[in-house]
């Protein structure tokens, strides 16, 4: 019965790479087709175009959101492939979640107890907070970033990850392991909007500073502001859910190893993100910082949380020591 | 709109923060007390945060590089033994230490000084404009955020003006008339949020650091059938904080009854993985003299005299007993192996110093489901008790107890010895399943395995500070919250006396900080006044 669940949930998690990878070519075609279309009608309407790419950079006071309205002008509408590539995304998520939880009832457990685990779960969440965003602001344009990170994630988890269904050790036999987890990883989906918004921020950034049009796709995402106040948001609720993270996780080791901070290896990586994000959050609160450098910062604190999932729990000693590997 | 007017309800902020205005430049001559004045600027800058902050990323990495001694002391010992040179180094530099180390405490000192050095007036600029005024009416409104205007009969201008100070109020605002204008401002709590967060990471450090020096942790093996009584002696290993002091020790006692194990059974992938601990013990304290049977397991510490104790290991203790050519018994024990895999294969040392013809001493393997490889060689396959087998390699000689070096029980200095058994010796290792007794080599005696009983490891944990952490770390997220989500925003409505006899109304808000909401809010404003207008008495 187990074996049979969880084959059923592998071959899911083979299906839905498979429909995000379309999904991903979909969306990358599309930025193309607009880049090729926008050089068609730089060609014919160049004055036209330059005028409204060059009334891009914001001067507005901070903290002052730009108008909606002024952020969508310019977009294109929505086009035949990226809707496409959206449906296909969606259906995707759909086909991951129920392999998600066929794992889940396969072990009966949540199913976040190994490396393996957590990557699908964690994949599964990201696309789900990416669907669920659109619902507050488009960011569709993201779609390639996102398909091709979730299409990315499932590949090296199946191929390098996978384990068997195998019971829970007894020092993750806690609500914490569903609390604690689950929360870091909806921390992480954020940070991963995040850090995409703050790298094409700095693209846009650039070429706005260099006032040439650029690669046309840029001409269909909001501006360098815009984006900016975007990537912060989405990450100040990934800051919030990664405290959130760091508190269950001392609660946590109080009760599994008696102890609430011990300076563990992933305890150390959890803080240093923390901080990090602690930095960002100032940084926009800095002069001299805010816009490009508060977006470096973003990016390196989404690296941290890449790094500190794959090299730290793969290669670095510690009491953490749940892969399953 | 001019910010002198504004200085009394803006939070306040350090000079390089991004709405704050450029600082001047010019500098006068500084003396002594300006030159201390301007350290402490820089110091308590938004620059200096971020900088501290930053700082404070990197310094914690090497952490987790190098082992450290606190988490991982055997690893520091690797380092040791594998190159002395650099392990030399690395200690210079703290390395093994970090958290302890000068230099990172020099980050988070200062990154704490700077912070209590930004909220202190911060907190008391807050407290002033708690009590202040919401600012004048900016003479033209619609160069401000959200401007609408609209235009409504059946009322004057008096009216319009009450019963917009009415609408902000019921909308959570504090109100001010100016004339025929109504001045708001609303969202003082992301600010206290603000404040609060920080003074909470305060309180966490002084509660961490509180914690450690008049707290202790101790070990405790005890193996089934005995007892541990919490006082000093009784430890196998204890950590005092720097203020520790005896008395915090409170008198209690706790028996192992049974250690009992569960394994998977039907799970071939995970076969014989162990599922579930349960220690079975009776705690005796000077409230139940008599005994309370309770338990503990992994994950279920037992809370019990100001003491949390956590099951963190278990393995086998043989009971292991030593008669003499004569048959007198010289040693019998219950000896804690210490496990070396997942089938619990393990090891552990007998020192006999007296009552043989010379000082025994003696390294055992337990195997506590043993069977036999190729080669010949025993191997555990299961953790449980399934064929329990002990083996023993014998050494005579100096077993070095009365030098005054404290020596492990858990190691055997062998150098010095004469091996009589094992591997690099004539006679193979004794052998010996449960009951078994063996005749020693050179007429030494005899050694028997009575039995075999189940041990549990507890760490032991005295943290006075504990729950304050808890109490800090929780307000820290609701400050983080109120202050990262509530919108600090203001609101005007002005009222001039329209061109047809009704009331011309305009409305407009300015941001103090992250506010995407701003321009629905004053949309909402001016519905809810329209609405308001339209039934009177309402
Ligand atoms: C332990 C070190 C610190 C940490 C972890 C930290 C963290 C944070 C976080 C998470 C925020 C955003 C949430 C909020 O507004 O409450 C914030 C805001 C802020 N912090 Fe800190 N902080 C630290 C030290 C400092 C120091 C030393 C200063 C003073 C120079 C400072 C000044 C500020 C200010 C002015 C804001 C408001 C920013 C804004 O208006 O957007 N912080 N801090």
């Amino acid at each position: 019965m187990t074996e049979t669940l969880d084959s059923l949930s592998l071959v899911g998690v083979y299906s839905a790479m498979a429909v995000y990878t379309i999904a991903f070519i979909c969306f990358t075609l599309d930025l193309a087709q607009r880049a090729a279309a926008r050089t068609k009608v730089t060609k014919e309407a160049s004055e036209r175009v330059l005028v409204s790419a060059g009334t891009v950079p914001g001067r507005h006071p901070i903290g002052h959101a730009k108008p909606e309205a002024s952020a969508d002008a310019e977009r294109s509408p929505i086009s035949k492939l990226e809707r496409v590539g959206f449906s296909l995304t969606a259906l995707a998520f759909a086909v991951h979640l129920a392999s998600v939880i066929l794992r889940g009832i396969a072990a009966s457990r949540v199913p976040w107890a190994n490396m393996f685990e957590f990557a699908i779960t964690a994949t599964v969440i990201i696309i789900g907070v990416f669907l669920a965003v659109q619902v507050w602001r488009d960011l569709r344009f993201l779609g390639a970033y996102i398909t091709g990170f979730a299409t990315l994630a499932l590949g090296v988890a199946t191929v390098g990850f996978y384990v068997d269904v195998v019971p829970l050790p007894p020092a993750l036999q806690s609500v914490w392991l569903v609390i604690h987890v689950l929360v870091a990883i909806l921390g992480t989906a954020f940070f991963a909007l995040g850090a995409a918004l703050s790298v094409v921020q700095l693209v846009q950034a650039r070429r706005e500073g260099r006032g040439t049009a650029g690669p046309s796709w840029l001409q269909r995402v909001p501006d360098a502001e815009t984006l900016e106040n975007l990537a912060y948001r989405v990450n100040v609720v990934g800051f919030v859910f990664w405290t959130f993270t760091l508190i269950a996780g001392a609660v946590w080791a109080e009760r599994a190893w008696g102890r609430y901070w011990g300076w563990d290896t992933k305890e150390v990586w959890t803080f240093v993100i923390w901080v990090l994000f602690a930095g960002y959050i100032h940084a926009r609160a800095t002069r001299g910082w805010r816009g490009n450098r508060a977006a470096w910062l973003a990016i390196v604190g989404f690296s941290a949380v890449i790094f500190n999932f794959t090299i730290v729990n793969l290669f670095f000693k510690g009491l953490h020591a749940y892969s399953g590997l | 709109m001019s910010r002198s007017s504004d200085t009394v309800t803006d939070p306040l902020r350090p000079d390089d923060y991004v709405g704050s205005a450029a600082p001047t430049v010019n500098q006068p001559k500084l003396g002594p007390l300006g030159y201390l004045r301007f350290f402490w600027r820089q110091l308590t800058s938004m620059r200096t945060a971020l900088f501290l902050l930053l700082l404070l990323a990197i310094a914690a990495i090497p952490g987790s590089l190098v082992p450290q001694r606190s988490a991982d002391p055997n690893g520091v010992q690797t380092y040791y033994d594998n190159d002395v040179e650099l392990a030399r180094v690395l200690d210079f530099f703290q390395l093994f230490d970090v958290y302890g180390s000068v230099w990172f405490s020099a980050v988070y000192l200062l990154l704490f000084i700077s912070l209590i050095g930004c909220v202190l007036p911060r907190t008391k600029h807050h407290f002033q404009a708690l009590r202040s005024r919401p600012p004048k009416t900016p003479a033209r409104l619609q160069r401000l955020e959200g401007f609408r205007t609209q235009e409504l009969g059946g009322t004057d201008v008096a009216g319009a003006v009450a019963s917009a100070d009415q609408v902000l109020r019921r909308a959570g605002y504090r109100t001010e008339r100016y004339g025929d204008s109504v001045s708001a401002e609303r969202g003082y709590l992301r600010e206290t949020g603000n404040l609060v967060f920080h003074s909470a990471l305060v309180g966490v450090l002084i509660c961490v650091g509180l914690g450690g020096g008049l707290g202790y942790t101790g070990q405790k093996i005890i193996v089934e059938g005995q007892s541990f009584t919490n006082t000093l002696l009784a430890y196998d290993s204890f950590n005092p904080g720097r203020w520790f002091g005896e008395e915090t020790l409170n008198p209690y006692r706790i028996e192992l009854d049974s250690l009992d194990v569960e394994y998977e059974e039907q799970n071939l992938n995970a076969y014989g993985q162990p599922l579930d601990f349960t220690a079975n013990v009776r705690v005796y304290d000077q409230g139940a003299p008599e005994g309370v049977d309770s338990t503990i397991k992994v994950n279920e510490p037992l809370r019990e005299g100001g003491n949390d104790i956590y099951l963190l290991g278990n393995g086998f203790a043989p009971t292991i007993t030593v008669r003499n050519a004569d048959g007198d018994v010289v040693f019998r024990e219950a000896v804690p192996f210490l496990p070396q895999d997942a089938q619990l294969t393990s090891i552990g040392v007998v020192k006999v110093p007296d009552g043989l013809s010379e000082q025994l001493g003696m390294i055992g393997f337990f195997y506590p489901t043993a069977s036999e490889l190729e080669t010949g060689a025993l191997a555990s396959t299961h953790p449980d008790l399934r064929n329990p087998v002990l083996t023993l390699q014998l050494y005579t000689g100096d077993l070095q107890l009365d030098d005054g070096i404290p020596r492990s029980v858990y190691a055997l200095e062998t150098d010095d010895m004469t091996q009589l058994t094992g591997r690099g010796t004539d006679i193979e290792s004794l052998v010996l399943a449960e009951g078994d007794t063996v005749e020693m080599p050179n007429g030494l005696g005899t050694v028997t395995f009575e039995q075999v009983d189940r041990y549990v490891s507890l760490d032991i944990h005295r943290d006075p500070t504990q729950g304050w952490v808890l109490i800090f770390a929780v307000l820290a997220v609701a400050g983080l919250l109120t202050s990262l989500f509530i919108p600090r925003r203001r609101v005007w409505i002005k009222a001039t006396e329209g061109p047809d006899g009704g009331v011309r109304l305009e409305y407009a808000g300015l941001a103090r900080g992250e506010d995407p909401g701003l321009e629905r809010a004053v949309a909402d404003v001016a519905e809810r006044h329209r609405k308001a207008l339209e039934k009177p008495g309402a």
